[in-house]
């Protein structure tokens, strides 16, 4: 593993350093209070290495990730910019990159985007001028050449630690691993996962990723999600494509009596990060604990990865 | 083909409530093979309009012409004789013939019948669907026949995306995943060696983005 | 059979429902017909197999015209009646009868008295 760093992001540095990362995420609000973020990320900031923050997540127009990170950045707290290409053309996303290069942002994450049927404004225009490959394509050669997509040499070019997202659990099965491997071509240097409940998928996936040798070439990031209640296991059960939860863990949730339910999803989150520690090829973790922040301290302290390396 | 639907009958009632005499101007090409605004569609829309003005008391006078096709200089020249003595034109074509009339006869009035959709395919009988965007730059030698920029909601270039479910696209689950149709097909025909490549980044300014196009053939001009 | 049905019902005969088209429909209203049924052999039994099935989808579209126009698809129906049911053909034919006399005569006849007595 390459213990030089080619960004100065932290969590760059410790994933190179051999830690186990842990990231985590904020929405931003649907308005223009910044403090919906600080306060958020003030609550979680020393059990994360990094905080992500969503892009009009499920394409509901929100105050922008961007200018989220750099509430962060001024905060003190590294920021992870998600950038969907649903709503930018590449004049847009190098521009907003640039942007994000100005306030010191070392980590992104290219991701396709929900599409605009699912949000606030479903007749709207969707861009999709490039794809998310081709958006890591583009942070690398902006970060290793030095120029814009047009050619043109760029002025302080910017230095992105560039992520991406896999999804082990989206049909079709058999391309998922050749999915990653092809993001990895096109020069992704972290993966954050979908939230993980079917474990024994799970290890079938990082086993073909292994097998090409990809645990090797990209740090993957283990997502997890702890439910709130045996309903929301089962909305995401059945409501939420490329979401793949086993009866057993719905069962699980539901055995429980209702004021109970919250303490058993915590439960069931801290064991399947033991689990997946155990998995070659996980370098860290990525809880997104949705509206429910506060309680990402009390995950990682139980997962056994508090204290956070510091002074890298 | 281009596939269009005729308007709903209140917007074209719209369109000509204040006139008495009107020409109907079916298209004999794809809108008659999609149903929309051929010879029996202008018929049924000519009886519609004239109960509707009826039923307000109104009498509406419905000249009906099927021409071969509207964007043919030599087919709309066929009319020349007989429009000034309409007050408006209604077109059942498809966009491309609705202006190709507007822009040979300035002094009348030409409302569209019909919405223009897509270029498509005759699924089975009734069912229309998309299958070309008309980018410019052709990739279906690149992706088994099977074209992203218009069976992909999202167009992407390297797909699925990781909202794909069994073989459905996320936004509906009547539509298929355009990547999982590709990878099977792919795997069909002993290529899906293919997927490992990157697809590099679309030019579009051979598509609406870089403007209305032009094609010209020099040997072909007159 | 010597069953009574009411003299208000015009019979257009045909080789088949299947023969019905969209325009034969709107021209009968067109032309001042208060109301209209298409009468087909029973589903299964259609002679050329599927005609009368064919009637049943281009009357349930010529109703949403009916509809969208004002004339209102109500006046318009499909039934099914064995050729040999007369007592079947006279119930339909009162029904309807007694169906389009409540909804009245056909709007654009209405329409063209008001004006004339206007």
């Amino acid at each position: 593993m390459n213990t030089k760093t080619k960004t100065p992001s932290k969590l760059e540095k410790i994933l190179a350093a051999g830690h186990l990362a842990v990231t985590s995420e904020c929405g931003p609000p649907r308005g223009s209070d910044p403090e919906a973020i600080t306060k958020k990320a003030e609550m979680i900031k020393d059990y994360v290495d990094a905080i992500n923050i969503t892009d009009n997540q499920t394409s509901v127009t929100r105050l922008c990730s961007l200018a989220s990170c750099i509430h962060l950045k001024l905060m003190g707290i590294e920021p992870t910019l998600q950038m969907v290409v649903r709503d930018r053309n590449r004049i847009a996303l190098q521009s907003d990159i640039l942007g994000a290069a100005s306030f010191d942002i070392f980590n992104i994450l290219c991701l396709s985007g929900d599409h605009q049927q699912f949000g606030d404004c479903p007749n709207g225009q969707n861009v999709f001028d490039i794809d998310s490959m081709q958006l890591i394509q583009t942070l690398r050669y902006m970060r290793d050449e030095g120029k814009f997509l047009g050619g043109d040499d760029i002025g302080r070019p910017p230095q992105m630690f560039v992520g991406a997202a896999a999804n082990p659990f989206a049909d079709p099965f058999e391309i998922r691993v050749p999915r990653l491997a092809k993001k990895v071509a096109a020069g992704v240097e972290f993966i954050q996962t979908q939230c993980i409940y079917n474990l024994d998928k799970f290890e079938l996936w990082m086993k073909q990723a292994r097998d090409q040798g990809l645990h090797e070439k990209v740090y993957i990031l283990a997502g997890v999600t702890p439910f709130k209640s045996a309903g929301m296991a089962k909305y995401m059960k059945n409501r939420v494509p490329g979401m793949d939860v086993p009866d057993e863990v719905v069962k699980r949730m539901s055995d429980v009596p209702k004021e109970k339910q919250p303490e058993e999803g915590i439960n069931i989150c801290v064991e399947s990060i033991q689990r997946l520690k155990e998995i070659e090829g996980i370098k860290g973790f990525h809880v997104m604990a949705i509206e429910w922040e506060e309680k990402v301290p009390e995950i990682v302290e139980r997962a056994g990865l508090y204290p956070r390396p510091k002074d890298l | 083909m281009i596939i269009a639907e005729r308007k709903p009958m209140d917007e074209i009632i719209g369109f000509i409530k204040n006139y008495k005499k009107i020409l109907l101007v079916g298209c004999n090409e794809c809108v008659t093979v999609c149903y929309a605004g051929g010879k029996k569609e202008v018929g049924i829309l000519a009886s519609a309009l004239k109960m509707a003005f009826k039923k307000e008391g109104k009498e509406l006078e419905v000249e009906e012409v099927t021409l071969e096709r509207q964007c043919d200089h030599e087919y709309l020249e066929e009319i020349r004789n007989i429009i000034d003595q309409y007050e408006a034109v209604v077109s059942l074509a498809c966009g491309v013939g609705v202006q190709f009339m507007a822009e040979k006869y300035l002094s009348t009035p030409i409302f569209p019948g019909v919405n223009t959709c897509f270029l498509g395919v005759t699924e089975e009988s009734g069912v229309w669907t998309e299958r070309c965007q008309a980018c410019g730059q052709c990739i279906l030698g690149q992706t088994a026949g099977i074209c992203p920029i218009s069976r992909c909601a999202k167009r992407l270039f390297n797909g699925p995306c990781g909202g794909s479910t069994n073989g459905k696209c996320e936004i509906s689950k009547d539509l298929d995943c355009a990547w999982q149709l590709i990878i099977d097909r792919l795997k069909e025909l002993d290529r899906l060696d293919d997927y490992e490549e990157i697809m590099p980044i679309k030019d579009w300014s051979t598509e609406r983005a870089g403007g209305p196009r032009k094609v010209v053939r020099e040997d072909l001009k007159s | 059979m010597r069953l009574t049905y009411p003299d208000s019902i015009r019979i257009i005969r045909l080789p088949c429902t299947g023969k019905v088209d969209v325009i034969h429909m709107m021209e009968a209203f067109q032309k001042g017909a208060d109301g209209l049924y298409v009468a087909g052999c029973l589903e299964g039994e259609c002679h050329y197999l599927t005609g009368n099935l064919k009637a049943k989808k281009k009357v349930e579209y010529t109703k949403k015209l009916l509809d969208e126009i004002g004339i209102g698809g109500e006046r318009l129906e499909m039934y099914n009646i064995a050729a040999s049911d007369g007592p079947r053909f006279a119930e339909v034919a009162r029904e309807m009868h007694e169906k389009i006399k409540a909804l009245g005569p056909n709007p654009i006849k209405s329409a063209t008295s008001n004006k004339e007595a206007a």
